[in-house]
């Protein structure tokens, strides 16, 4: 191929690069730097409940700031940290790989989306530091709170954030381009749709239900700025504007958005589960339908974050009724995965560890989801720490278990080392401990009723109880806790990537394509394009064989290549 | 390095039979029924919330509204008219037919112009009231997809008199019917729902 | 977790623990099913020398072992709502003729209640203002809640009540009381810099102490 010819620039190489690898990689690590930014949002905001003292004395932080670190969190957490390491940095080094091609099929539009996504990254991170402070109103930034200076203080800095998530979604939305268009059209010849890894489904999936939500919230984040900038009046209430439209816009796209998080979460651990137990997946198509009912449910469970918010309450029913029900097609994908485990031979790596710590864990914050989804029980639980204790329960699994997972397992794919074990075995079962610590106290906080972003939560005698003084400190240091568990594997990630044991191209004996190319693996991917004879998922065959069967191994005695409609209309031409 | 037999390049392979470029198409399209898909929504939400918007929207210039909607569908049918003859080789008539588009296009954004001096001359502005916000949001980002349209259409047209991209005729062609279609819904919505 | 739940001020206190109650065994018998089978599993399937995985590719009846628990969680969902919903309907939708009507208007950072004054109406020249809420102990309260400037939200956790108050609209609920006391009214929806000082009282009072409160505005 013309482009293995011409040796690479540094520069084009590893900076203005448009090879999907590289790209994943830096998405990766702006992913995990921007943890770094999220998490120390975290420490300060678990300082301050801890700092402070009954008679609302005590704490360091101007309760303004405190809000604004909430804000950042969560923005951050979901937007910068979420996003671009399961769906954008797993999504681009596994989809190529995974079908068999050389690259995305738009690489320059892939690299476009990169550079896009840090624009954001950098505008996101200078709207704190600007005249009035950053973004105050919470991660999902209401009107009028949000669109007006005077009740919020805040200037610049809600401009800023705006303008970086519609950066940042607009980002993902040129990402989401290359990810269908790579899956359902430049698959290896042989590869019908059912033998993709369940992964490329889910990142499928993520990328229609993201491309199809997020449009209604770019309207609507617009309307905002120009409610904050331009004076206009479409959330502005004593105009006629409604600020609940807003809250129908977000939550439009931000109920969905959870599962475009969870799908290439879910994906990841399906790879990962097969391969380190040496089993086939329990239902694969079961499976991939689970995930298309979830997509298609997920669009009408919105107004759930809605149901005291004004709306009318007729529709909470309807509502919590679908949002409950959701639970079915997820419980789908979990059973098969546990039902994956059974008769299995299960290796306890780093990688499998997270796995199965994500299943334990995610379970929690799947049932407890049950609660806040109901409409009666959501009278009392909304906005209470209860809440924060559900959605951390399903998002920390998804991007710090099944994230980590993902990385010890195609570290070796993406950098041709290995990460040490024992280091991943004490994160992963710091992390396990301690992320359980901090957010068990949160649940009995919810039933006290501990309303949320409270800076001062001692102003309130029933906040102020050694009960819940006791849960708050608790918390707290558990998450030092967890962060200082996450310091041997920051060690483990650089350090591995020059110094780990070197890794063949296939250290797990795993049978999807990325394991069949060289690690890592070249510009160009594969040394001979792969041809497809079989699914995903050919562990432990019936027979004496070979454990595993490669995707493009082909069966015996059959030598042709088998009929595929690789077939250009340019090339035709 | 070579290979028993070389793989097309990234974007010309397709399992599908359907063009990559293509596929990409429809996903951009319909990320932008998306966008509009929630705007409108938002829009007619507030229109039934909103009688008296009926007494606005009779501001807007209606006879305007409906030359542009004609202008439109005749540069549409230009767009359809360059595909045919795109595909029966003749990509000279192709480009002509291409800046006859683009020429809707231009009469379209000039008849806006004059409506939206009018409208602002007579004091409704965008922030004079939620219709006049919601009116110069929608038409004025629909103005914007014009604008990105026509100079797509351009690009294609200048293509095409090379005897190059082809397939652009065809997929600028497509992206101007989404911009028609998206003028269709707003046409009745915002200039005649003043009817009632 | 459940024994944290406060004092049950309002009729429908009890009615919301009860919801809450039972969803919580419901999904905890899941929660604890699911992990000790996970366990199990992960146990049961460590890799021993020798022994090969099974091939369950999972088609075919053999997919029932994923389907039938499924349709248990369905049952178990319908059950949940059809369970809960009255209780949503008895607290918000099903709002009951008031023995005393207030005003409640949130803003930064504080909440002003309003009584009708001798005429019975609110709204009229009349009214009276106050910075607590007093209400007669065992009387139905309706409410109409409203916000001058920015989302708050009315929030006692002994009512087991909270609910958005939206600027441009007035929105109707209501809450009994069955103990005289003082209790903590808290906002429950960010809305600025104050909103953690955003606090304000309860008092629950006998028929006089409230007919002297009213006296005294």
């Amino acid at each position: 191929m013309s482009h293995d010819a011409h040796p690479q620039s540094f520069i084009s190489k590893y900076v203005f690069s448009t090879d999907h690898k590289t790209i994943a990689k830096q998405y990766m690590i702006t992913g995990l730097f921007m943890a770094l930014f999220g998490g120390a949002a975290a420490s300060a905001i678990r300082t301050q409940l801890a700092a402070v003292e009954p008679g609302g004395t005590g704490g360091f932080l101007d309760p303004q700031f405190y809000n604004s670190v909430v804000t950042m969190h969560g923005t951050v957490m979901v937007f910068w940290v979420a996003m671009p390491v399961l769906v954008a940095g797993f999504g681009n080094l596994l989809i190529p790989l995974m079908v068999g091609a050389e690259d995305m099929a738009f690489p320059k539009l892939n690299m476009a989306s990169y550079w896009v996504f840090l624009l954001s990254t950098v505008v996101l991170l200078i709207s704190p530091l600007v005249p009035g402070g950053g973004a105050a109103g919470g991660w999902t930034s209401y009107p009028p709170l949000a669109a007006d200076p005077a009740l919020s203080g805040v200037e610049w800095g809600i401009t800023l954030w705006i303008l970086a998530v519609a950066l940042e979604l607009v980002a993902f939305l040129m990402g989401g381009i290359n990810f269908i268009t790579t899956a359902i059209n430049m698959r290896a010849p042989g590869m019908s749709m059912w033998d993709l890894p369940l992964f490329v489904w889910e990142e499928v999936a993520a990328s229609i239900v993201f491309m199809l939500s997020v449009g209604p919230l770019i309207a609507g984040a617009v309307m905002l700025l120009l409610d904050h900038v331009a004076g206009t009046h479409f959330f502005d209430p004593k105009m006629g504007g409604d600020p609940v439209l807003f809250q129908h816009l977000f939550w439009f796209f931000g109920h969905p958005e959870v599962y475009v998080i969870l799908f290439p979460a879910f994906g990841i651990v399906a790879e990962i589960i097969t391969c380190h137990a040496r089993k086939t997946l329990f239902g694969y198509k079961m499976t991939v339908w689970s995930v298309i009912a979830t997509s298609l449910l997920s669009f009408v469970v919105w107004a759930h974050h809605q149901f005291i918010a004004g709306i009318d309450p007729k529709i909470s029913i309807p509502f919590s009724v679908m949002t409950i029900l959701i639970s079915v097609p997820v419980a789908v994908g979990m059973f098969a995965f546990m039902a994956t485990l059974y008769k299995g031979s299960i290796r306890f790596t780093s990688a499998m560890l997270f796995a199965l710590g994500f299943f334990a864990c995610f379970l929690l914050g799947g049932v407890t989801g049950i609660i806040n989804g109901t409409a009666a029980a959501d009278i009392y639980i909304h906005d209470s720490y209860y809440v924060v204790a559900h959605f951390h329960y399903t998002l920390y699994p998804l991007v710090f278990m099944a994230g980590p997972a993902g990385l010890y397992h195609w570290f070796p794919k993406m950098f041709g080392r290995f990460m040490n074990e024992t280091l991943g075995k004490v994160h992963f079962w710091g992390s396990m401990v301690f992320f359980n610590l901090i957010f068990l106290p949160q649940f009995n906080l919810g039933m006290m009723g501990h309303n949320r972003r409270l800076a001062v939560p001692t102003n309130y005698e029933f906040l102020s109880t050694p009960e819940a003084l006791l849960m708050q400190d608790i918390s707290t240091w558990a998450l030092f806790g967890l962060l200082a568990f996450q310091l041997p594997f920051v060690w483990n990630f650089f350090h591995s990537m020059f110094r780990g044991a070197v890794a063949p191209a296939n250290p797990w004996n795993a049978t999807t394509l990325e394991w069949q190319c060289p690690s890592p693996p070249p510009h160009g991917n594969f040394d001979t394009p792969p041809v497809v004879y079989r699914g995903p998922y050919e562990y432990s065959p019936e027979g004496d064989g070979p454990d595993f069967i490669a995707q493009n191994q082909p069966p015996e005695g059959q030598h042709e290549v088998p009929q595929n409609p690789l077939v250009s209309p340019h090339a035709a031409k | 390095m070579s290979h028993a037999h070389a793989a097309p390049l990234p974007e010309e392979r397709t399992s599908t039979g359907v063009a990559t470029g293509k596929v990409a198409l429809w996903w951009f399209l319909a990320s932008e029924v998306a966008i509009f898909g929630g705007l409108i929504m938002s829009y007619v939400v507030c229109r039934l919330a909103h009688p008296e918007w009926a007494e606005e929207a009779a501001h807007t210039v209606s006879a305007a509204g409906a030359l542009n909607t004609v202008v439109l569908l005749t540069s549409s049918l230009f767009a359809v008219l360059a595909h045919s003859a795109a595909t029966h080789g003749d990509m000279k008539k192709a480009s002509n037919l291409l800046f006859a588009t683009v020429g809707g296009g231009l009469v379209f954004l000039c008849v806006k112009a004059y409506e939206y001096h009018h409208e602002i001359s007579e004091g409704f502005t965008p922030v004079a009231s939620l219709f006049w916000g919601f009116y110069f949001f929608m038409t004025g980002l629909h103005g914007v997809h014009v604008v990105a349209g026509m100079t797509a259409l351009t690009w294609a047209a200048l293509k095409a008199r090379k005897n190059e991209a082809p397939w652009a005729v065809e997929y600028t062609g497509m992206y101007w019917h989404l911009v028609d279609v998206i003028w269709i819904f707003l046409f009745p919505l915002v200039y005649l729902a003043s009817a009632s | 977790m459940l024994h944290y739940l406060p004092f049950q001020l309002s009729s429908f206190a009890g009615d919301i623990d009860q919801v809450i109650r039972v969803i919580y065994y419901i999904v905890g018998t899941w929660f604890v099913a699911a992990e000790v089978i996970l366990f199990w599993l992960i146990f049961g399937s460590r890799s021993k020398p020798g022994v090969r995985a099974a091939w369950l590719p999972g088609t075919g009846r053999a997919k029932w072992a994923v389907l039938a628990p499924v349709c248990a969680v369905l049952a178990c969902d319908l059950i949940i709502e059809k369970a809960s919903s009255p209780t949503w309907e008895y607290v918000k939708l099903d709002i009951p003729h008031p023995d005393v009507e207030v005003k409640i208007e949130a803003r930064q950072f504080a909440w002003i209640f309003t009584y009708p004054g001798k005429d019975g109406i609110l709204g009229t020249e009349d009214d009276l203002v106050a910075k607590e809420l007093h209400v007669p102990v065992n009387k139905k309260v309706v409410f109409h809640l409203e916000a001058a400037d920015v989302l708050h939200n009315f929030y006692v956790k002994d009512l087991r009540l909270k609910q958005d108050a939206v600027p441009g609209r007035s929105i109707k609920g209501w809450f009994d009381t069955n103990t005289e006391g003082t209790y903590e009214i808290a906002c429950a929806e960010i809305c600025g810099k104050g909103h953690t000082l955003m606090g304000s009282k309860l008092v629950v009072d006998s028929n006089e102490a409230y007919q002297s409160f009213l006296a005294a505005l």
